[in-house]
């Protein structure tokens, strides 16, 4: 019997027991639309995550104060104060592997124009800072090395700010007050989003590193910062920008052969590793227990066939007879098995799309549905369908003509 | 003389049932030539339907031989007695043995379906064999919805449709009444006379194997008697005709 034939004879003998099919198939669908949705929330949050890591800045590394003992990532604000500008500014110069650098000190301090108030987090840093970034002023400009030499009172503000400062008014060239020292703003930036600790990065003043040392912290001890920023000159270079760093380091703050560093040195490719294996791992996780699901659909396939297979024994005996041969009976039920998840999983897929879609609209995560992911359940239900109808077919097959059709 | 369609010698068949052998069939010896018309009597239990069986290539012989067409069937596997059924044999059943889902064209395309035959000329090929036993109007009927004759027709139609050189029926008027009983053999014999269909024929009853050329009457397993009809019952009707 040919293909086209032995699928149509498989649909007619589906059709005539329509529940049946229907509540088989349910199994299937809920199997594969729970892995389709599972594997697009998981999708969804990974490149979420990776997006916001992004965000950050590329090729960036995180040269911190004090030692860090393996393994852990400290924040930037370590009780020890030994990074200083002038660090900052010999990484920059001096290493091959570095394109830019940002000392950075940080400050939460009230801003205030007119008669409006605002508490936000002070950055002082150096103009490299926003190509570090990759962080774009989209109005005004940036400020420059000569005005961090002269520690100028000026100011970037982020979007955040300038909305709660100023509404719709152009922020360019207006003097707001921070800690009652006027600063003259330069320039607005670009909006980027929340950070991957879940921070609205836009809330913010960036000022020359110096003129927030002297003015707005005031605490700290003169000339050190709390991290550098390093951007390497690209992915590649990312390991050995470590290395000069260290050796910079160093030789910099004399530290001898045997003694532990007073500074760390992160990039942040590690921090997305651990973030994406974080979500790798949730991922895997709800898959597994979406194929469970999908695991328990193929033995709802089995056992109907095996029903199916034993209640049409005389009509298997009457296929024999007329001159069917096993492997005509093996297809015939196999058939049915494999469009009963085939069919399933087709659904399953769309109810799936559908499920993700309206969990991204509802709950408002995002979901990212992959053509990977639905090919593949497309091929696992297929697979399911010949995994679990090949023993109730090959049962068929296996009948005795003369006692198949004297069954009753 | 040319080779006879079926020759069977020395032919057993024992059934083992745990410790118990059965032996449904003790030292057959039977040639049929072509053309012949074959009623096979006897008790119930006696082996007509083992004999039916191993000459329909539905089951092999425990020893013995069994030429078909001149060739040695007896140790043919599965799939090789599998296609001798589809191509050279038409069996008949007492119960119809219709699928009950398909309507009747459908059901005398079956045997076609496993001979690779394309699907235009399966169509025409049914309905001609429906139109020689009369329902070429009923093609579209499903078998709940046609009398146990009709129901019985459509299964001979079912067996012809591949132009069998055997017809095998194993008492087809079992479950008929005397008329209906009289049309069936009447179409019976129509297609041994007219296309020259070897048919051989299971029945208890004695009126129905006149039917028949010639009648052979089993016991325990072994042939009694083989004799010709001297006065062989003619069908007056016409095969569907008055339904
Ligand atoms: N599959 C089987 N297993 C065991 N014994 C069988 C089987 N088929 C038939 N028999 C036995 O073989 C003998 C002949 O059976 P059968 O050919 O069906 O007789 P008939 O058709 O003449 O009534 C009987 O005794 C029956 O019980
Ligand atoms: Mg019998």
């Amino acid at each position: 019997m040919n293909l086209l034939s032995a699928v149509k004879v498989s649909v007619r003998s589906l059709r005539a027991n329509k529940m049946r099919s229907g509540l088989t198939m349910l199994g299937m669908i809920i199997g594969v639309s729970a892995v389709i949705a599972m594997v697009a929330v998981g999708a969804g949050a990974n490149e979420r995550i990776a997006a916001q890591i992004a965000s950050v800045g590329s090729n960036l590394i995180m040269v911190i104060p004090g030692s860090t003992t393996s393994g852990g990532l400290r924040g930037g604000s370590g009780g020890s104060q030994t990074l200083t500008i002038d660090d900052a500014r010999a990484i920059g110069k001096e290493l091959s592997a570095v394109r830019a650098t940002a000392p950075n000190v940080r400050s939460s301090a009230p801003i205030v124009y007119g008669n409006q108030n605002w508490s936000t987090l002070v950055q002082g840093t150096s103009p490299g800072y926003l190509e570090v970034r990759d962080w774009q002023v989209i109005s005004g400009r940036n400020f420059t090395d000569a005005e961090v030499d002269a520690a100028s009172k000026v100011a970037l503000i982020g979007k955040t700010v300038s909305e709660n400062l100023f509404g719709g008014e152009d922020p360019i060239g207006k003097i707001v007050r921070i800690k009652r020292i006027p600063f003259t703003i330069v320039g607005l930036l670009d909006g980027k989003g929340q950070s991957p600790q879940g921070q609205d990065q836009d809330d913010v003043v960036i000022a020359p590193v110096t003129t927030v040392q002297r003015k707005v912290s005031g605490t700290s001890h003169a000339g050190t910062v709390g991290v550098i920023l390093v951007q390497a000159t690209g992915p590649d270079t990312i390991e050995e920008a470590q290395k000069q760093i260290t050796v910079l380091l160093r030789q910099r703050h004399r530290i001898s052969n045997g003694q532990e560093d007073d500074f760390s040195v992160r990039n942040l490719s590690e921090m997305l590793a651990v973030a994406e294996s974080a979500t790798k791992i949730m991922s895997l996780l709800l898959g597994a227990i979406a194929s469970v699901s999908l695991l328990v659909g193929g033995i709802g396939i089995m056992n109907i066939m095996l029903v199916s297979v034993t209640e049409r024994t005389r009509e298997i005996g009457i296929r024999m007879a007329v001159g069917a041969r096993q492997r005509d009976i093996l297809a015939q039920f196999l058939i049915e098995a494999v469009i009963l998840a085939v069919a399933g999983g087709t659904i399953g897929i769309l109810v799936g799309a559908g499920g993700s879609m309206a969990i991204s609209r509802f709950a408002g995560w995002s979901t990212l549905i992959s053509p990977i992911a639905v090919s593949v359940a497309f091929g696992f239900s297929g697979a399911v369908g010949v995994f679990f109808g090949f023993y109730p077919a090959r049962k068929a097959s296996r009948m005795d003509p003369i006692e198949a059709l004297r069954y009753e | 003389m040319a080779i006879p369609v079926i020759e069977i010698a020395s032919l057993c068949k024992t059934y083992r049932i745990g410790e118990l052998t059965v032996e449904a069939l003790r030292s057959v010896d039977l040639t049929i030539e072509s053309a012949d018309f074959l009623a096979i009597m006897g008790a119930s239990g006696s082996g007509k339907s083992t004999l039916m069986n191993v000459l329909g290539c539905l089951d092999r012989p425990t020893s013995g031989t069994y030429h078909l067409d001149g060739n040695d069937v007896g140790k043919l596997d599965r799939d090789s007695l599998a296609r001798i059924r589809g191509k050279k044999i038409g069996f008949v059943f007492q119960g119809f043995n219709l699928l009950s889902r398909m309507t009747a064209l459908e059901n005398v395309e079956l045997p076609m379906l496993y001979d690779e035959v394309p699907s235009g000329i399966r169509r025409e090929r049914s309905i001609e064999a429906l139109r020689t036993v009369g329902l070429e109007d009923r093609g579209h009927h499903l078998p709940n919805q046609l009398s146990g004759g009709q129901q019985q027709r459509v299964a001979i139609a079912r067996a012809i449709v591949n132009n069998p050189s055997i017809l095998l029926a194993d008492e087809p008027t079992g479950n008929l009444d005397t008329t209906t009983s009289e049309e069936v053999m009447g179409v019976v014999q129509r297609l041994n006379d007219e296309r020259g269909i070897t048919v051989v024929l299971v029945t208890h009853e004695n009126d129905i194997a006149e039917f028949a050329k010639r009648i052979v009457t089993v016991r325990d397993g072994k042939i009694l008697s083989d004799r010709m009809v001297e006065k062989r019952r003619f069908a007056a009707n016409c095969a569907g005709a008055g339904e």
